[in-house]
Parts: structure tokens; C-alpha cells; sequence
């Protein structure tokens, strides 16, 4: 018997050459996206904090969300929270083995991407 | 010769289900916010303070920090798991997020409950 422990394997770890199927696109959103958020939940927990403290700094919050590049964040933001939640419920109904065939996990995951961008250019549109 | 059998650290179960309960949690909770948001009358610091003074939008607010912690506690951990392959810096990694996160919950508790 043949051991396939010194065997070298075929590796290709070249990611630009990687095709990956559009659950391994969200799969990898998912991680990402929840990395982003938690990264940027001080920057959430201060502006909320501006917006309760006193009628001044919520003058002031109002003046720092108004701004395009904050907005821009905010949206990112929103679009990263909207696609961690709709990927997330994906996997619940994966674990309870919902939508698991091939063409319908598939299915899924393009609805999961497409949901996350609609509703966040959405929200965008009605805030800008 | 010792035999060694594979186990594992025990927590990836509960862990597992945690992850999920919590985040059910955080639906239920951004649907609230959702409902709330769109009920508000105006946007002015009165409505919004007075929107966050009542106590279903306060406790509601722990329930959904507690769960965003511990959620946020095993994915960033299991992306640290992922790549951070020196134990040493992972294990630094691991207290300053952790240090974090106790951080972020006092922090949203302050907002919630100061003045």
C-alpha cells in the first residue's frame, strides 16, 4: 500500500486563478463582512452615543453622518450587515436541511448576494 | 506507545448552537429596530431620545449586545483560528478582543442608561 503522506499533492493556491462557485462568493462575503463589522463597532457605538447625549451632539451627529464619506461608510456598513444577515439565515435553513440540492443552494446564494445589494442601494437612495 | 485519540476541545457544539441562537436574537432585534424606526413620527433628539428610554428598546438593546458579543467572540476567534498560526500572537489576539468586546458591552450599557 502506496502512503499518501510524503506524496506530493497538486496545490493551487493561485487565488486570482481560483473559480469559485457562487456559494464559496457569499461563503467568503460572510466571513468578511463580519470581520468589517466588528472591526468597525466602535465607530457605531460613538456615533450612537452622539446621537443620545444631549441635543448638542446629536446637532453634531447629524453634521458627521451628512457628510458623503461617512454615508459611503455607513452604506458599506449597511450592505456588509445585510449580507452577513441574509447568508447567515441561508445557513440556517442549511442546517436544517432546507434548499441544500445543488441548483437550489445555488439559487439561494444569488438571491442572498442580490438581496444584500438591492436593499442596501435601497436604504441608499432613500437617504441620500 | 501511547494512543492518542483526536477529540477536540469540546466547545465547537455549543459553540455551534450558540452562534445561531444568538443570532436569531440579533433578527428579532433588527426587525424591532426596523418597526421602530419606521413608526417614528420625526428625527429630532427628542422623539429619538424618548425612543430609546423605553424600556423595551433598552432591554432589548442588552439582549442584542450580549448576543453580538458572544457572536462576534467565536467568529473573530474562528478566523484567528484560521490563519493566525502562531499560538503566542493568537492567544494575544484572543484577550484583546475579548478585552474589547467587555469593553463595547459597558460602553453600549453607558449609552443606554447615562444621561
Amino acid at each position: 500500500m502506496s502512503s499518501t503522506v510524503g506524496r506530493k499533492r497538486p496545490k493551487h493556491l493561485n487565488l486570482l486563478q481560483i473559480r469559485l462557485p457562487v456559494a464559496g462568493i457569499i461563503s467568503i462575503m460572510h466571513r468578511v463582512s463580519g470581520a468589517v463589522l466588528f472591526l468597525l463597532i466602535p465607530l457605531l457605538l460613538y456615533l450612537f452615543q452622539l446621537s443620545l447625549q444631549s441635543g448638542m451632539t446629536f446637532m453634531e451627529f447629524q453634521e458627521i453622518v451628512r457628510r458623503p464619506l461617512v454615508k459611503l461608510i455607513l452604506l458599506g456598513l449597511l450592505w456588509g450587515y445585510l449580507h452577513h444577515l441574509f447568508a447567515g439565515l441561508r445557513h440556517l435553513f442549511l442546517d436544517l436541511h432546507i434548499g441544500i440540492s445543488l441548483e437550489t443552494a445555488r439559487l439561494t446564494s444569488i438571491i442572498v448576494l442580490v438581496a444584500g445589494i438591492a436593499l442596501t442601494l435601497l436604504v441608499g437612495a432613500r437617504l441620500w | 506507545m501511547v494512543r492518542r485519540e483526536v477529540t477536540g476541545a469540546h466547545y465547537g457544539l455549543r459553540d455551534w448552537l450558540a452562534q445561531r441562537i444568538t443570532a436569531v436574537i440579533m433578527l428579532a432585534y433588527t426587525l424591532l429596530v426596523i418597526m421602530a424606526l419606521l413608526m417614528l413620527p420625526k428625527f429630532d433628539y427628542f422623539t429619538w431620545k424618548a425612543l430609546w428610554q423605553l424600556p423595551l428598546m433598552r432591554y432589548a438593546s442588552v439582549l442584542f449586545i450580549l448576543a453580538l458579543l458572544y457572536h462576534s467572540w467565536v467568529g473573530v476567534r474562528n478566523i484567528f483560528m484560521d490563519y493566525i498560526k502562531d499560538s503566542g500572537i493568537r492567544l494575544t489576539l484572543y484577550v484583546l478582543v475579548i478585552l474589547a468586546l467587555v469593553a463595547y458591552g459597558a460602553w453600549a450599557v453607558q449609552i443606554l442608561w447615562g444621561r
